[in-house]
């Protein structure tokens, strides 16, 4: 027995509408499926167009669906089409070249079209939208001919086309209506630290302006701006928006507002007619982003196949910007109103930004910049309307200055089987975990051939991963194995290994027998590798000069402006009305611009031009601070028992004897101390590299604790009873984190990755080991000089490092 | 205007690998000695909108990393490397037995 299946017609060839196919297929539906496409191509993932113009991927990569796919599941395609109306009474389509099809059902999913700004000049030559391969090609067909480009529209696809076009070798401006770029996405602090890596990246802006004319013969040469001020440009890419594209519906009596009015299961005004897409309009909303398509298409399909299915409701709008090296994500509701609980954390220096809008605390929406790990975790919550708890505060917000260690990895078990993990290709968490259990996959890659997740944006590449290792246990492989920077495959341990093996004894020697790719390194080996062989012949090893960063060698801290900060030695925090004095006769003198006292109880001299540092210095006549340096920076001391009615020891002597002691040495990383003479720890000992804690009967150690970009709160290492003891410890907690530490790893960190336990199994159970390590750094320490008394002593080298030739 | 020629010092002023500015005229310059022997003379200012010096980056081979924001640039050629952009004016260096010129 045959059945009639009915017949299926599917107008637009895009995302949207073979994504709604494919979904049909999967549930068994049974159609004689027809698709007209306009586009002499087939079925392609236009979210990539951005790939292409950067280069790194041709039409053929970003095909979905290649002719093959059509064949095998008997879908009959038109490329090069165009349907011009539907006709209900006969039940029938029309196209352009004359075709008649009947139909059934008809699915409208035309899409959009680039809005081409309504000013004069818009139709000259060398004005282009950003929609489609067309408009990709005329913009790499312009960059071999032209130079100067201009984006109207600072939004998503204007940004991604900038970059695009920079890539390409174009000098690019891109011209915003507004004051700020993604404003219908980001907030302002997003959108300006958007801007900044932007322009970091070669893209330049002119923003609040108001474009009234193209300019030019033929080709257009140039825009005129509301205030009369003009750009030249010989190529013109218009990114202000979309516009549904509609013609079809309206021809055919179909009713449209902006777009095409559907109800809840994405049926217009015409009975069997259905339309889904940038071209639909739902609820008042026209989605222009991908997610909404596979949110529609999966409604649409389970209608059409006769299955149960919740009505659409409208999405949850979340963005994320294609841009290679800027990471920026938004959902939901972002502009904070009085209404909203904000929540937001703002890092200039890593130049990340987070933020979470809450409403009666509920989750309503988020902002996040630099740093997107959290992006799929907070967009399921925008979705559910989750309710603020202090774990899902500690999960997305990190481990705050509490030190409440987050458990990462535990949102990919939570997460729903249904939901969407890669938003631009509609794959659910359930599709990738039976891609691993059924097929043995371990590898993105693997998943990606197998169920198209992270073939897109690649956005969704980390929750991937997560799940990957969630399925996988320890059976999961991490990725390609790193060296300790671009030059090498070797890792810190293995480099030092070899030093000791092949006896090396300069970087240039470690570079050359290890077999570096760039001979003479760069600004990250360099420096670690002078590290590393100091550390292990503190007495031979010659330090260069050339290999320290430009603070360690000019002996301080270059500032934004080329000038330095000086900071003169003030043992345990400790100094004296002379040492004063002269500090402010000095910084009188040199026209310092800033007397700053720095968060380790010290004072900064700011703003000291580089030719006056050895006067100053030589004038100062102090023990260099060594704010700049990877060594011992502070001891920072309370009052302690010398002045302190709650003081039981003396934090002020021990602080000034311990930063005696060990100033001067190089650290894997900047290392900061703490001496306090009670447990009230008013020096604040649980955040730094070592805390010291006094109470009646002697000292407590802390170790790994830190205020600065990863806060922590130190751990309690042990507890002795004499001050030599003390010192004993400090010396083989130091030397040990010298011997072992990654070069740029702080404590923090390094007690993080070696464990609590092993340190102090090394250090605390064994008497001879402690006491060996303490003997090892008080060695190194006989090697240490005051690099200003060197300095000062020697002519040659000052002259070429501070004097300035004038001629 | 024409070119003008500034002897800026002898090849021991240059230390190797350590970058030393030279004010000529009006145009301070960031002199570096690679580890060939070459010179090359640089406008001291860094193409990164916030500017800052360049003689005291970090030099390998004819690279140089430059000491505020750690962008590579090419001294031959004042070319910033991806994925960072810009160019910085270069000077002709000649060097004449030990005397050291560059021209402006």
């Amino acid at each position: 027995m045959t059945t009639i299946r009915e017949k299926l017609v599917l107008v637009g060839n895009g995302m949207a509408g073979i994504g709604t196919i494919e979904q049909i297929l999967k549930l068994g539906g049974a159609y004689d499926i027809t698709v007209f496409g306009s586009e002499p191509h087939p079925n392609y993932n236009r979210i990539m167009l951005s790939y292409v113009l950067e280069g790194s991927k041709t039409l053929n990569d970003i095909i979905l669906n290649d002719w093959n796919w059509y064949e095998d599941n008997n879908i009959a395609l038109h490329t090069g089409t165009t349907v011009i109306r539907i006709d209900e009474g006969s039940k029938q389509v029309v196209t352009d070249n004359g075709m008649i099809v009947p139909y059934d059902k008809v699915i409208i999913a035309t899409g959009s079209n680039s809005f081409i700004l309504p000013v004069p000049g818009s139709d000259k030559e060398g004005v282009v939208g950003f929609r489609d391969i067309s408009d990709c090609d005329a913009m790499l067909v312009a960059a071999k001919q032209y130079r100067k480009a201009a984006v109207i529209g600072g939004g998503l696809l204007g940004l991604e086309a900038a970059k695009g076009l920079v890539n390409l070798g174009m000098d690019v401006t891109v011209v915003h209506l507004m004051e700020d770029l993604m404003e219908r996405q980001l907030d302002r602090n997003a959108s300006s630290m958007l801007q900044a890596e932007l322009e970091r990246q070669g893209v330049k802006f002119a923003m609040g302006k108001q474009t009234v004319e193209l300019s030019g013969e033929q080709r257009v040469s140039g825009l005129r701006f509301s205030d009369d001020s003009t750009l030249a440009a010989d190529f013109v890419v218009m990114a202000v928006g979309i516009k549904p594209n509609v013609t079809l519906a309206k021809e055919s009596g179909i009713s449209v507002n902006r777009g095409i009015v559907v109800d809840d299961y994405l049926q217009t005004s015409m009975q069997n007619v259905y339309s889904i897409g940038e071209c639909a309009e739902h609820r008042g909303m026209c989605y222009g982003l991908v997610a909404p398509l596979f949110e529609q298409g999966m409604v649409l399909a389970k209608h059409l196949c006769g299955s149960d299915t919740k009505p659409y409701e409208g999405s949850i709008v979340s963005t994320k910007l294609k841009i290679s090296g800027v990471d920026v994500f938004s959902a939901g509701e972002f502009l904070d109103s009085p209404e909203h609980t904000v929540i937001s954390s703002k890092d200039e220096w890593k130049r990340t930004y987070k933020k979470i809008l809450l409403k009666n605390n509920v989750i309503v929406g988020a902002v996040l910049f630099g740093d997107v790990t959290e992006s799929a975790n907070l967009q399921k919550l925008v979705k559910q309307g989750a309710v603020m708890t202090d774990e899902i505060y500690t999960e997305v917000m990190g481990a705050g200055c509490c030190g409440v260690g987050a458990k990462k990895g535990t949102s990919v078990e939570a997460m729903a089987d249904e939901e969407i993990v890669c938003g631009c290709n509609g794959v659910t968490k359930k599709a990738i975990v039976d891609a691993v259990t059924e097929h043995g996959f371990t590898t993105v890659d693997e998943i990606k051939a197998c169920t198209g997740a992270t073939r897109s944006c690649g956005g969704c590449k980390p929750v991937v991963e997560q799940i990957l290792q969630f399925v996988l246990g320890d059976s999961f492989q991490q990725a390609a194995k790193q060296g300790i920077c671009g030059c090498t495959t070797l890792s810190r341990d293995e480099i030092v290994a070899e030093i000791t093996a092949k006896d090396l004894k300069t970087t240039k020697e470690v570079m050359n027998v290890l077999g570096w790719k760039q001979e003479e390194g760069c600004s990250k080996c360099r420096p670690a590798i002078n590290y590393y062989l100091g550390m292990m012949n503190p007495d031979t090893h010659q330090d260069e000069k050339e290999s320290r960063f430009v603070n360690e060698r000019m002996g301080a801290n270059i500032q934004k402006d080329g000038t330095y900060t000086v900071i003169p030695r003030m043992y345990g925090g400790v100094t004296t009305p002379e040492d004063l004095k002269k500090i402010a006769d000095v910084s009188l003198k040199y026209d310092v611009k800033v007397v700053k006292v720095t968060g380790g109880q010290r004072l900064d001299l700011i703003g000291v031009k580089k030719e006056d540092l050895p006067k100053v210095w030589e004038e100062l006549d102090m023990p260099s601070g060594y704010g700049y340096a990877k060594s011992l920076r502070t001891v920072k001391t309370c009052v302690g028992s010398q002045f302190c009615r709650f003081g039981t020891q003396d934090s002020m002597g021990m602080g000034a004897l311990m930063e005696r002691k060990y100033e001067r040495l190089d650290f894997p990383a900047k290392f900061k101390m703490a001496v306090n003479g009670c447990p009230r720890n008013c020096a604040e000992s649980c955040t730094k590299d070592i805390g010291i804690v006094g109470n009646d009967g002697g000292w407590e150690v802390f170790i790994g604790g830190n205020g600065g970009i990863k806060p922590r709160i130190a751990d309690a290492f042990c507890k002795v009873k004499t001050d030599e003891e003390l010192i004993e410890v400090c010396s083989a907690v130091m030397q040990y984190y010298r011997e072992t530490g990654n070069y740029l790893e702080r404590t923090s960190e390094w007690v993080e990755r070696m464990g609590l336990e092993q340190i102090q199994t090394v250090i605390l159970n064994n008497e001879e080991n402690r006491k060996e390590l303490a003997a090892r750094i008080d060695f190194a320490l006989t090697q240490v000089t005051d690099p200003w008394k060197k300095m000062l002593n020697d002519n040659s080298t000052r002259a070429a490092l501070f004097e300035e030739t004038r001629l | 205007m024409a070119t003008q020629i500034y002897t800026i010092g002898t090849v021991q002023d240059f230390l190797l690998q350590i970058g030393r500015v030279v004010v000529a005229g009006n145009v301070e310059l960031a002199v570096f000695r690679t580890s060939d022997g070459a010179i090359y003379a640089l406008e001291n200012r860094s193409p990164h909108p916030k500017g800052g010096p360049l003689a005291e980056g970090i030099v390998s081979g004819h690279f140089l990393y430059d000491p505020l924001y750690d962008w590579k640039i090419d001294l031959r050629t004042g070319e910033v490397q991806a994925p960072d952009q810009g160019i910085i004016v270069t000077y002709p260096v000649s060097l004449v037995g030990d005397i050291v010129t560059v021209s402006l």
